[in-house]
């Protein structure tokens, strides 16, 4: 389960610049990835094979829409768990076979598994935290998000 | 807050959209015209429609998620703070806008387990780095923030994105 990326990944100054150019704001055009490479200097063939790789050696692990799935009528709730350590692998086990379960992450911390939680509909939170909960025998905490202030995307590669 | 109700609004091509496109866009000179064959329509109605979703937030932005690790973010701590209710809008915008913070969210505290209200993800490279930029959030905090953590990361137990069905 662990997910790793290639110790040998070597990104170079064109990958980089690759990255940062394709942070946001894809063109809306017919022909889009012409119009990145003419704004970095490159063929459009080049960005496409370049991408293909950056996608292939995981170092992106998606390219497209990203969707917030609570504008589509769907939910999506931050939640955690104190997991013993001795049961820890049989529990990620458990969370993670949910499809609802997004993204599952072990933190340093008495609670120490936090995941996030994507349903078509609102209901869908509250039964999946049962489900799990029955599934563990462990309470879930649900962090819903109360509110979210503005941040940009903005690591550069 | 731009809070909308629009799931109504999204009609079933919207949806066949989504669905089309959650694991990401074609790698092709075309992209939507690929898409536009998919689902039986005009590229002029991909891009419209397309468009429509960005400007209403259901789309956030159409682009790439790097792997932080791959590009040199070694270190992901979630700083947790427990800040006063009255202030923490205005110090969350503040938090938000820092160039560092990924996320940051207003979330619910879980007392007694769990005294914390604001939630700030700050990715760098190296724990050091990460403390340092902690400390720095701590400062626009200052006496309105009664504890906190950080909780690193250390391991990716799953990562696949939020799948959407028809």
């Amino acid at each position: 389960m662990r997910e790793t990326v290639a110790s040998d990944t070597v990104l170079d100054e064109i990958d980089r610049n690759l990255i940062n150019a394709l942070h946001g704001d894809f063109p809306l055009v017919p022909e889009p990835y012409r119009l990145v490479a003419e704004a970095l200097g490159l063929s459009e063939a080049e960005v496409l094979r370049r991408l293909d790789s950056l996608l292939e050696r995981r170092v992106l692990t998606r390219f497209g829409p990203m969707f917030q799935i609570e504008r589509a009528g769907g939910a999506f709730v931050l939640a955690a768990m104190r997991v013993p350590e001795a049961g820890f692998e049989r529990v990620a086990a458990q969370v993670n076979a949910f499809p609802e379960v997004a993204h599952n992450y072990r933190r340093e911390h008495a609670m120490n598994m936090w995941f996030v939680l994507a349903t078509a509909t609102p209901q869908g939170i509250a039964r999946t935290i049962a489900a799990i909960e029955a599934e563990t025998g462990l309470p879930v905490f649900a962090f819903p998000k109360e509110r979210e202030y503005f941040v940009e995307m903005k690591l550069r590669a | 807050m731009r809070e909308m109700k629009l799931e109504q609004d999204l009609d079933a091509t919207d949806r066949r959209l989504m669905v089309a496109t959650q694991a990401g866009l074609p790698r092709v000179s075309r992209p939507y015209d690929v898409l536009a064959e998919q689902l039986g329509i005009t590229a002029d109605e991909v891009l419209r429609r397309l468009q429509r979703m960005l400007d209403c937030g259901v789309i956030r932005r159409i682009g790439a998620i790097p792997n932080h690790y791959a590009i040199g973010y070694t270190a992901n701590g979630m700083s947790v703070w427990d800040v006063d209710d009255s202030r923490i809008d205005e110090l969350g915008e503040q938090v938000g806008a820092l160039e560092f913070v990924t996320h940051c969210y207003h979330r619910p505290r879980r007392l007694p387990q769990w005294p914390y209200n604001l939630f700030a993800m700050v990715h760098g490279h190296g724990r050091p780095e990460v403390d340092a930029k902690v400390d720095q959030i701590g400062l626009i905090l200052g006496d309105a923030c009664y504890h906190r953590d950080v909780l690193f990361s250390t391991q990716i137990l799953k990562k696949t994105g939020l799948r959407i069905s028809g």
